[in-house]
């Protein structure tokens, strides 16, 4: 009798992890993919974003700067777990919120005394896949600075504004229209768990700024400036919109 | 001899965007646009080539229908097959211009419009998605799309 109720409870509590889990209507781009996609991402060894990866954790660890010091004199390795899942954060020097590039380079500037990286060059992207790579696995937990707020209702407003001569909002399709096909291929729902990642498309890794763009462009729209302000507001509001979902980095999309 | 060569360089710099010509004025009478938007009739064989390409027409980024050459087709919107029974030739003249006077909150772009839209890239500023003869095209083919 004592067993059956045992077996009974642990069934319930079973049922129960699993209805929580099916009960978060959200899914990742991942679960839009092929097998083999996700497979290749799912493999380090196959996982072409690893490679931009390695040259991060070489780049990581090499001095640099007038400073002549390396991230890594100051970050130990396991003091950037967790760092990706909770940006952009609030910027006390600009008041304003900062992704993870622009703190990179920041860092460079005023610690390093070295110059910033290009934005979307392959160095900055290497060291902000090293640094996102060590969240992989956690849930995404945006910054609760309410210094924010403003920037992140000013990204949601952003992601509901219609574009471009085609005149599409980002909601248009990943909101109201996720899951159907544009053009035979499924239309995710646009949550930056991955990034920056490996596009088949691009056959490079790329930053969530850049996939924006493709979307821009493809609406026919002028893309905002790598490093805009408008695009660190919207990374604001997606990642605060994934709030909870695991980190992928470096993901793998077609 | 000046005359055909700049209409052949104005072609080439035309060749895949609607050119920047002020839009022709239309007038809708009961859900429709009843006159030719260009003054002329629309010729089918072009309409069709313009659908299935998907950098001129773009309609089958959203739309399927019966096109066997183009694999990859969207399932955002309504199956063009029987386009030409559903809607009269106004209606769908009415319907690629502005789809908004039918139906507000519709995503289908207005094919016929430069004002009122945001950031638009400069590629494209002030030029329609087609030209009223390339809307003319597509509403002479989309009419030839019968329920079987």
């Amino acid at each position: 009798m004592k067993r059956a109720l045992v077996i009974a409870a642990l069934g319930f509590s079973l049922a129960a992890g699993l209805a929580v889990a099916a009960s978060d209507p959200r899914r990742s781009g991942f679960d839009f993919m092929s097998r083999e996609t996700q497979a290749m991402q799912k493999d380090d060894f196959s996982n072409p974003g690893m490679l931009w990866v390695q040259d991060g954790a070489d780049l990581f660890k090499a001095r640099t700067g007038t400073s002549g010091k390396a991230c890594a004199d100051c970050h130990a390795e396991p003091s950037m777990k967790g760092v990706a899942a909770r940006y952009p954060a609030f910027n006390a020097k600009t008041s304003r919120p900062i992704d993870l590039q622009g703190r990179i380079n920041q860092c460079r500037l005023d610690r390093q005394g070295a110059p910033e990286l290009p934005l979307e060059g392959h160095d900055l992207l290497a060291l902000t896949a090293y640094v996102a790579q060590q969240s992989r696995g956690l849930p995404v937990s945006p910054a609760t600075d309410p210094r924010l707020e403003p920037f992140r209702r000013q990204g949601e407003a952003l992601y509901k504004k219609k574009l471009g001569q085609l005149n599409f909002s980002c909601a248009d399709c990943h909101d109201a229209n996720a899951g159907r096909r544009l053009a035979g291929a499924p239309i995710p729902e646009a949550h930056p768990t991955g990034y920056p990642l490996y596009r088949l498309e691009w056959q490079a890794l790329g930053s969530l700024q850049k996939r924006m763009r493709g979307c821009m462009s493809g609406v026919r729209a002028e893309p905002y400036g790598y490093g805009a302000p408008e695009f660190v507001a919207i990374e604001l509001y997606l990642m605060s919109r994934a709030s909870g979902m695991p980190m992928e980095t470096p993901g793998v999309r077609p | 001899m000046v005359r055909p060569l700049l209409g052949l360089l104005s072609l080439l710099a035309f060749a895949n965007h609607a050119r920047a010509e002020p839009l022709r004025p239309y007038r809708i009478v009961k859900g429709e646009i009843p006159a030719s938007l260009s003054g002329k009739p629309g010729d089918a064989a072009k309409g069709r080539a313009i659908v299935v390409d998907r950098q001129t027409g773009l309609c089958l980024l959203c739309h399927s229908g019966p096109f066997p050459e183009a694999r990859q087709q969207g399932d955002l919107a309504p199956s063009l097959a029987g386009a030409g029974s559903r809607s009269s030739v106004g209606r769908l003249r009415l319907k690629i211009v502005d789809s908004r006077a039918l139906n507000p909150a519709t995503i289908m772009p207005s094919y016929y419009r430069t004002q009122g839209l945001a950031q638009v890239a400069k590629a494209w500023e002030g030029k329609p998605v087609l030209t009223a003869q390339q809307i003319e095209d597509v509403v002479a083919f989309l009419a030839t799309l019968k329920t079987p």
